[in-house]
Parts: C-alpha cells; sequence; structure tokens
C-alpha cells in the first residue's frame, strides 16, 4: 500500500499530523513511538495523543514487541473501500451484458428486442448478475 | 482505486450502440430505467427504475427497485463518439440527500471495430466519495462506521 493511495482514504480524519502518521505507517511498516517522534514535528507526548485518537477510530492499533509498542495500520477501510469498487464493477458488467443482448439481438432482424430476447443463449452472460442499483445524479 | 474502467467489443455496427446508449428511451430499456424525456448535454435527468426489458433474469433482480428515483446529469453528447454522464455511485438509501455529495463521471466512447464496435466505459472519480459512503454501503451491522466517525467526532471536539 502507498501513502499517496491511502491518503484520500484518510482524508476525513482532516488533521495534517495525523495523516502523516498514518503515511508514515504504511510506508514503513509497524512503528513505535519513539521512530514515529523522529519524523514527526511534534512532541512524543502529542504523537501518543494522535495515535490514540487513531486507534479509536479504527485506523491504527498497537501490538507489543517486547518491551515496545508498535503501531500500525488497519486495512479494513481499505479494504471496504475495494469491495465497494468491486462491486460497481460488476454492476457494469451486468449492465453491458444486458446492453449487448440489445444491439446484437435486433442485428439482421431489423426490429428491437422488445418483443423478447428470443435466440440469446444466456451464455452470452458472463457471469452472474447483480442488479442495478439505484443511483442520483447532480440533481 | 480512482476509476473502472470496461472495454467489450460489441456484435453491432457504430450507429446501432449509439442510439442505445444516447436515446434516453432505448438506454432505459437495458439499463432499467425510464426517463420521460430525451438526453440533452447539460441537463439534469430524473427517472424511475423499472426492470429492464431484455433480461428476465436480471428483471427479477431489479423489480424491488421499481419505481426508485434515479438522477443523473449529462454531461456530454458528441454523435457516434463520446457520451457521458455524472451521477452519485451506490445511491441506494432513499432517506439519504446525495445532492451535496460528489458525484463520479460515466463516459461510454465508441470505435467501429471489424463490423463491430468497440465500446469502453469509464467511471472516475471515486476518491472524491467519502470512505464512509463506501463503507456504509456493505456495512450491514451499523456499528461500523457510523459508530467510529461518532467517536471521531467526540474526540475532535475536545
Amino acid at each position: 500500500m502507498k501513502a499517496n493511495s491511502a491518503a484520500p482514504v484518510f482524508a476525513a480524519l482532516g488533521d495534517e499530523t495525523r495523516l502523516a502518521i498514518v503515511a508514515r505507517l504504511c510506508r514503513s511498516g509497524p512503528q513505535s513511538i519513539v521512530q514515529l517522534t523522529e519524523d514527526a514535528k511534534v512532541t512524543r507526548q502529542a504523537v501518543t495523543k494522535h495515535l490514540t485518537l487513531l486507534e479509536g477510530a479504527g485506523h491504527v492499533r498497537s501490538a507489543r514487541d517486547g518491551r515496545e509498542k508498535l503501531w500500525s495500520v488497519r486495512t479494513t477501510r481499505l479494504v471496504e473501500a475495494q469491495r465497494w469498487l468491486d462491486q460497481i464493477s460488476r454492476d457494469w458488467d451486468s449492465a453491458i451484458e444486458r446492453l449487448r443482448i440489445l444491439v446484437e439481438a435486433d442485428l439482421g432482424l431489423g426490429h428491437s428486442t422488445r418483443s423478447g430476447p428470443g435466440g440469446l443463449t444466456s451464455s452470452t452472460r458472463s457471469r452472474t448478475v447483480v442488479a442495478a442499483r439505484p443511483r442520483r445524479g447532480d440533481g | 482505486m480512482d476509476r473502472i474502467e470496461k472495454s467489450v467489443l460489441l456484435r453491432a455496427p457504430l450507429e446501432r450502440v449509439w442510439r442505445a446508449i444516447s436515446d434516453s428511451k432505448e438506454f432505459g430499456t437495458w439499463f432499467g430505467v425510464e426517463f420521460d424525456a430525451p438526453f440533452v448535454a447539460g441537463k439534469a435527468m430524473v427517472g424511475r427504475m423499472v426492470p429492464t426489458q431484455v433480461d428476465p433474469e436480471v428483471a427479477k433482480l431489479q423489480e424491488p427497485h421499481r419505481g426508485a428515483r434515479f438522477e443523473c446529469t449529462i454531461e456530454a453528447i458528441e454523435p457516434m463518439t463520446r457520451f457521458a454522464f455524472r451521477w452519485h455511485p451506490f445511491a441506494i438509501d432513499p432517506n439519504v440527500d446525495y445532492s451535496h455529495e460528489p458525484t463520479t463521471l460515466v463516459e461510454f466512447r465508441l470505435s467501429p471495430e471489424g463490423s463491430g464496435t468497440r465500446l469502453v466505459i469509464t467511471e472516475s472519480g471515486f476518491d472524491r466519495v467519502p470512505l464512509e459512503r463506501r463503507a456504509k454501503a456493505f456495512t450491514a451491522n451499523e456499528g461500523g462506521w457510523e459508530h467510529q466517525s461518532k467517536l471521531l467526532e467526540k474526540y475532535l471536539s475536545r
């Protein structure tokens, strides 16, 4: 995971220091408070406060490594974002197959498929269909 | 992560595919939506979800959404080459006002290929959509994002 692709995901946090911490964790993997403070322009105490906040929001988690506490990013949010895109992608696959049925069916027939998709086989559909979802535009 | 792109070769002439995409009635036939007016560039379209007329199997799945409001704003109509509109992805909750949320841009690009038509569909702008909205589409248990963002809000207001 690159920090720049993670940035929009965490933009909602709206704080540069916290975003920098998350970006650092994305870039460098698990870090201790000491390591994170080296990079930050704020005190260790402030970093601790930010981490606690991020942890509360489910963006980071900590694990003990000997005497040290190591902080890392939780990828759940990113996974959710990906699932969302996957769903929209499947909706488009389904819509494209319906468009195909329409435009390929009347090839040489001279009428639309409103009379029914006769002659078409289900093999033209590549995958399990997903119902199109109602959407709204700029309104 | 910002875009989805689909490229497909259709065994139909360009003019046929263009009509199926740019004619609001024909668009509705396969997509599963009903408009009262033709597509006009710059116009905000309001339609109603209806089951598709080309695939009974899908139509059955779309039946529960019948009558749901469908909105999009036409961005561009460039005959035989490009049709584009904006909408709100995953605007599935009829009780939510999505009008202030960022939209995604959907583009259909057509070009002749052999005796058929190459269609490239691109939906872009996902980075602008709040993650909370994306997550909500899947969070069946409401303990997820909503709870966490409230928690965050509480922390920030300290």
